[in-house]
C-alpha cells in the first residue's frame, strides 16, 4: 500500500508540474503585451516598461515561471493586472458565486438522475426503462446555454417567476437563490443525463453478479436485493463520475455564466482571457487543473485502499 | 434494422443532406438583408421565419450547418489521424516507455478543463473556423488514442496476430494490417460520440463569438445573436437550438445503433 500511494504522489507530482508548464507555455505565446494591452493605444514607450518591470514581465520566462510555480504552492497565487488585487481574493469572491452554483447543480443532476437511473434500471426493458433511455438521449443532445435561453424566455419573461439574469448577492439568500435557480437548472440538465445513465448501466452490472443471485437464493425479493446489495455497489463508479463533474462545473459554467451575466469564476477566466489578465488566467486554470488531479488521486487512492487488487497496477 | 437506428439515420442524412444540399442551393440568399420582413414567424414563405435582419432562418440554419458538422468533422479527423496511431503504437510496445508516456500523457489532458482551454486557445490564436477546429480537435486526440490502445491491447495476445510476427511482420505493419482493421467498428462508435460532442463545442464557441466569424454563419452565433430578442421573436432562438438538438441527437442515435450492429455481445445488455 504505501509503495502505491509513493508512486501515486509521484505521479500527482509529475502531473501538476507538467501541467503548470503546459498552461504557462500556452499562454506565454498568447499574442498581446499585458502592459501595452493595459495602457491603451496612445501609450508612451517608457510608460510601458515600467509597467513590464513592475508586473515583473521584464524578467526571463524561467524565472517568471519558477516564481509564479512557488507562488502557488505557497497560496500567493499573484496580483491580477488589470484588477490590480490579489488573484486570490478574486477567486475567493467568484467562487461565492460559482460554488453554490455547481452545488446546486449536482444536487439537482443527482435528485434527478439517481432515481431516474435505479427505475429504468429496476425496470429493464419495460416501458419506463424505454422512457429514461429517450429522456438521457435528449438531455445529452441539448446545449445547456440553449436550454438556459428557454428556461430564460418561459420562467423569467413569460412568468416572471424568477430573473432573467444578474446576481443578487448572499445578503437576502433568497433572493440570491433565485438569481442561480436558472442557472443551475441548466447545468443540471445534461449532467443529470449523463449521470441517469451510468446509475442505470453500474445497477444492471451490478444485478449481473453472483453475490444479487445469492440474496435472491435466500429468499430476499428483486426489489430487496437491489436495494440491499445493488444499489450501494453501484453507487462507486457513480461518485466517481460525480466528483470529476463538480470540478467541471465550478470551470464548465463558463458559457452558462455568460448566458445569465453571472461574476463566476467561468466568467472571471472568459474576462480574464479577453484582457489578456494572464496571471489570472494562468493561476484559475492551474486551480481547476489540480482540483481535478487532486479527485482522480483520491478516488484513487480511495479504490485501493478498500480493493488490495487495484495496488499492483 | 432497429427503430432508434433508423431515427438516427436519418436524422444524421437530412442534417449532412442539408448542409451539403446549400452549397448549391438554399431558399433565400442567406446573406440578403431585409429589414421590412424581419422577425416573420414561420410562414408559407418563409417556412422557418426570418430573423433580426430579415434573412430566411431555413437559408441561414442549411449554411450555418454546414459550419457546425465541417468544423466537427475536420475535428473528428484531427482525433483519429493522430490518436489512433499513438494508441496503436502504446499497444505495441504494452508497458514500454511509449505506453507509459502516451497514457500520462493522456491522463494529463483529460484533467484540463476542455472547454476553458478552447475558449483560451481560440483566444490566443484569434476567433475562427480553423482555430475553433483546432481547439476541439485537441481534445479528441486523447480519446482516440485510448479507444485504440484499449481495443489493441487484447488483439495482440491473439494467434493471427502471432502468426503474423512468427512470418517475420514488424509492429508497425502487423497494428497497420491486423490490428487497425479488427479496431475499425470501435473507432467508428467513437467517432460517431465524439462528432456530436464537437457539434455541441462548436456551437458553445461560437455562441461567446470565438468560432466561425461574419459573414460566415454559424448555428451558435445565431443564438447568441437571437438572445436579446428572444421575447420578442422566440423561433430566431427556437430554430438553431432545434437543429442542434435533433442533429446531435441523430449522431448519438446512429453510434449507439452501429455500436449494438456491429458488436453482438452488447446488444443482450444496453448498458
Amino acid at each position: 500500500m504505501i509503495a502505491h500511494l509513493a508512486k501515486r504522489l509521484g505521479i500527482l507530482a509529475a502531473s501538476l508540474a507538467v501541467a503548470s508548464m503546459v498552461i504557462f507555455v500556452v499562454v506565454e505565446i498568447a499574442p498581446g503585451d499585458p502592459a501595452s494591452y493595459m495602457l491603451g493605444m496612445n501609450a508612451q514607450p517608457d510608460t510601458v516598461a515600467a509597467l513590464r518591470a513592475e508586473l515583473g514581465l521584464d524578467q526571463p520566462k524561467l524565472q517568471r515561471y519558477l516564481s509564479w510555480v512557488a507562488g502557488m504552492a505557497t497560496g500567493e497565487f499573484g496580483t491580477s493586472y488589470t484588477y490590480r488585487a490579489p488573484v486570490a481574493q478574486m477567486v475567493a469572491e467568484r467562487l461565492q458565486v460559482s460554488l453554490p452554483l455547481a452545488l446546486m447543480a449536482l444536487l439537482l443532476a443527482m435528485a434527478i438522475a439517481l432515481p431516474a437511473g435505479i427505475l429504468a434500471a429496476a425496470r429493464r426493458g419495460r416501458a419506463a426503462d424505454a422512457g429514461v433511455i429517450a429522456a438521457t438521449q435528449i438531455g445529452i443532445a441539448v446545449p445547456n446555454f440553449w436550454f438556459a435561453m428557454l428556461l430564460v424566455l418561459l420562467f423569467a419573461l413569460k412568468l416572471r417567476w424568477l430573473p432573467a439574469g444578474g446576481f443578487a448577492g448572499w445578503d437576502d439568500p433568497l433572493a440570491g437563490l433565485k438569481s442561480l435557480a436558472l442557472p443551475a437548472i441548466a447545468l443540471a440538465l445534461p449532467q443529470a443525463a449523463i449521470l441517469a445513465r451510468i446509475m442505470r448501466s453500474a445497477l444492471i452490472e451490478t444485478l449481473g453478479e453472483d453475490y444479487i443471485r445469492t440474496a435472491r437464493a435466500k429468499g430476499l425479493t428483486r426489489a430487496q436485493a437491489l436495494r440491499k446489495h445493488g444499489l450501494r455497489n453501484a453507487l462507486i463508479p457513480v461518485l466517481t463520475i460525480m466528483g470529476l463533474q463538480f470540478s467541471f462545473l465550478l470551470a464548465g459554467a463558463i458559457i452558462i455564466e455568460q448566458v445569465f451575466y453571472l461574476p463566476g469564476l467561468g466568467r472571471l477566466i472568459f474576462q480574464a482571457i479577453t484582457q489578456r489578465d494572464l496571471i489570472v488566467v494562468e493561476s484559475v486554470v492551474m486551480l481547476l487543473v489540480f482540483a481535478v488531479i487532486l479527485v482522480t488521486f483520491l478516488t484513487d487512492i480511495a479504490y485501493a485502499a478498500v480493493d488490495p487488487r487495484l495496488r499492483r497496477r | 434494422m432497429k427503430p432508434t437506428l433508423l431515427i438516427g439515420a436519418t436524422l444524421t442524412a437530412l442534417a449532412f443532406g442539408a448542409a451539403l444540399l446549400s452549397f448549391a442551393w438554399t431558399p433565400f440568399d442567406p446573406s440578403a438583408i431585409s429589414v421590412p420582413d424581419r422577425f416573420q414567424p414561420p410562414n408559407a414563405s418563409h417556412w422557418l421565419g426570418t430573423d433580426h435582419l430579415g434573412r430566411d432562418m431555413l437559408s441561414l440554419v442549411m449554411t450555418g450547418a454546414r459550419t457546425s458538422l465541417g468544423v466537427a468533422l475536420v475535428a473528428v479527423g484531427i482525433g483519429t489521424g493522430l490518436g489512433v496511431p499513438l494508441g496503436l503504437a502504446a499497444a505495441a510496445r504494452h508497458d514500454g516507455w511509449i505506453d507509459q508516456l502516451i497514457m500520462r500523457g493522456n491522463d494529463l489532458v483529460f484533467a484540463f478543463p476542455s472547454l476553458v482551454i478552447a475558449i483560451l486557445i481560440t483566444a490566443v490564436f484569434g476567433p475562427g473556423a480553423i482555430n475553433a477546429i483546432i481547439a476541439i480537435g485537441i481534445f479528441n486526440v486523447p480519446v482516440f488514442a485510448r479507444v485504440a490502445r484499449g481495443g489493441a491491447l487484447p488483439l495482440w495476445r491473439r494467434e493471427f496476430i502471432l502468426a503474423a510476427r512468427t512470418a517475420g511482420k514488424g509492429a508497425a505493419r502487423i497494428s497497420s494490417e491486423h490490428i487497425l482493421p479488427n479496431l475499425a467498428s470501435l473507432l467508428i462508435v467513437q467517432g460517431s460520440i465524439q462528432f456530436s460532442l464537437g457539434i455541441l463545442a462548436e456551437a458553445g464557441l461560437s455562441y461567446v463569438g470565438l468560432g466561425a466569424q461574419p459573414p460566415v454563419p454559424s448555428l451558435g452565433r445565431m443564438l447568441a445573436d437571437a438572445q436579446t430578442m428572444v421575447s420578442l421573436a422566440p423561433h430566431t432562438a427556437i430554430v438553431p437550438g432545434a437543429v442542434i438538438v435533433l442533429t446531435v441527437l441523430g449522431l448519438n442515435l446512429l453510434g449507439d445503433g452501429l455500436r449494438d450492429r456491429l458488436d453482438p455481445r452488447l446488444t443482450r445488455a444496453p448498458a
